[in-house]
């Protein structure tokens, strides 16, 4: 008989912590204030071990921010060329090879420095919290977001699963694709 | 120049279409018979309330049964009225929905509305296609003539309604639906979402401008045209801004290299009487209030806050009040 109290406060406390799953910022920090200084550009640490940091994983784990960086990522026409993760004109997203680094603060860098061969630089152009969003969504084309706030579904009619069910694939780094490999 | 808005540009009962007056016919009506029923049974009320009652002590009377028949045939009566009067409604009802649909499908004006959380992009087709244009939160119609709307969602259900013309339709992704209407005087009609959408749903509004058919094809001819050349250095600054700044990523203004189809068409943007969709009048003050913070205006909405310097902002703003 005891029991049953406790279940339900234990059921209460887990529903408490699902509830960040949801939260929403609406007054984020405005576009033009941009720390370079934060972002890490290599995944090599000495020591072995990568330096403290690593809030930005808050984004991964908020289905609203996820929602948004999917949104996003269509707005500023990432599948331009992106595709929806299979790659184009750009690489595929969906995959685990990273020529830049998987890690969010490597993803951060791409989108707000640009990079070598048509990546274009969005500095200036995207407050810090959307590329964070579109950030936690790039992650999880390739499964490496958390299921629980992952999108579940598409709007359209969509020929790979969605990003929830995306298998993870550990990310490798991975030099410039290079001719041969390009023809496949 | 039409009419200013006046206090009843959003009313049922102030209608400025034939549809409109059917909807407002059938309001009356109902009104009337709600009124009536209520009033009866208040009254039977008041007298069950005023009778002097029998005293306790005094034994029940024997029913009598003449009057016993009588009131059964009160309540039989009254049940027979009740349905009748119901199924009058019903065919009131009927009549109203086919003279919606009574007005001629031969539009002049071909107008695409697609709602967006939270606000209406608005797209004129014209013939050929290349003489059609985008702008947002603003209809005009010509007076008299029969307009039809398609109407489309990206996101959510939205509900388009403005009363003083017709009645509300729902704006689903994936789906056209259809509205025809006309508007029979000249006059500023206020409009608003009328299906919950989200956050910002109760500031979702839109006007729709009914003017001579003089004064639309003007109206459609300066929308036509690319967006005007700075006219000097304040504005040429402000164009600098706008195309080196963040606002490419969502704006367009035909004529420059801004083609972000994301937020609303800003081509004409000084044209139009209010911003952020019916929230704010479009003066200066307002709208370097919007730039600057509009999330403060509109928490949630889609357009994110600038750090842009106070000059900037001002050359901006002077650039966009120039695009008339």
């Amino acid at each position: 008989m005891h029991a049953r109290p406790l279940i339900l406060c234990g059921l209460i406390a887990l529903a408490a912590a699902g509830c960040r799953r949801e939260e929403r910022e609406h007054s984020a920090r405005p576009i033009g204030e941009q720390g370079p200084g934060k972002v890490v550009l290599s995944e090599l640490f000495p020591g072995g071990s990568p330096p403290p940091g690593g809030s930005h994983r808050r984004y991964e784990e908020n289905a609203y921010h996820m929602n948004e960086g999917k949104r996003l990522y269509s707005w500023f026409n990432c599948v331009g060329c992106h595709a929806h993760g299979g790659g184009g004109i750009g690489p595929p997203l969906m995959d685990e090879r990273w020529i830049y680094g998987g890690q969010p603060e490597n993803i951060y860098a791409s989108i707000v420095e640009g990079r070598p061969n048509g990546m274009p630089s969005f500095r200036g152009k995207i407050p810090d919290q959307q590329v964070w969003q579109l950030v936690a969504y790039v992650r999880s084309l390739s499964g490496q977001a958390p299921k629980d706030a992952a999108p579940s579904r598409d709007d359209h009619l969509s020929a790979k699963p969605s990003e929830q069910q995306t298998p993870a694939q550990p990310p490798r780094n991975s030099a410039l694709p290079t001719a041969s490999e390009r023809r496949e | 120049m039409t009419a200013p808005v006046g206090p009843f540009a959003q009313s049922a009962l102030h209608v400025a279409g034939p549809q409109a007056a059917h909807i407002e016919r059938l309001w009356w009506l109902m009104f009337g018979v709600s009124a009536a029923v209520y009033a009866l049974v208040m009254a039977a009320l008041l007298i069950a309330i005023l009778r002097r009652r029998r005293a306790a002590v005094e034994p029940e009377p024997r029913p009598d049964p003449a009057r016993e028949q009588g009131l059964g045939r009160v309540v039989w009566a009254a049940t027979g009225l009740t349905a009748l009067t119901l199924f009058l409604l019903i065919a009131a009802s009927y009549l109203t929905d086919k003279g919606l649909d009574a007005l001629a499908h031969d539009e002049e004006v071909s107008i695409e509305v697609t709602g967006q959380q939270w606000w209406w992009k608005v797209r004129y087709h014209g013939a050929p296609e290349s003489r059609g244009f985008d702008t947002a939160n603003e209809i005009h119609i010509p007076v008299g003539a029969t307009v039809k709307l398609t109407l489309k969602s990206t996101d959510v259900i939205h509900s388009l309604w403005v009363p003083a013309l017709h009645g509300k339709q729902d704006l689903i992704p994936g789906q056209d639906n259809v509205l025809y209407l006309r508007a029979d005087r000249p006059g500023i009609y206020r409009g608003q979402c009328a299906e919950f959408c989200g956050f910002q749903h109760a500031k979702m509004a839109l006007e729709v401008v009914a003017e001579s058919r003089e004064d639309f094809a003007r109206w459609r001819e300066a929308q036509l045209a690319p967006a005007p050349q700075p006219a000097d250095a304040v504005q040429a600054r402000g164009m600098a801004v706008f195309l080196s700044g963040p606002c490419v990523m969502c704006h367009r203004i035909a004529g420059t290299d801004a083609g972000g189809v994301t937020g609303p068409d800003l081509t004409h943007v000084a044209s139009r009487r209010t911003l952020a969709a019916g929230e704010i009048p479009n003066n200066r003050g307002h709208l370097a209030a919007w730039i600057a913070d509009p999330q403060g205006i509109k928490p949630g909405n889609h357009m994110p806050a600038s750090n842009l310097d106070p000059a900037d902002v001002r050359a901006l703003v002077a650039y966009l009040e120039s695009l008339r």
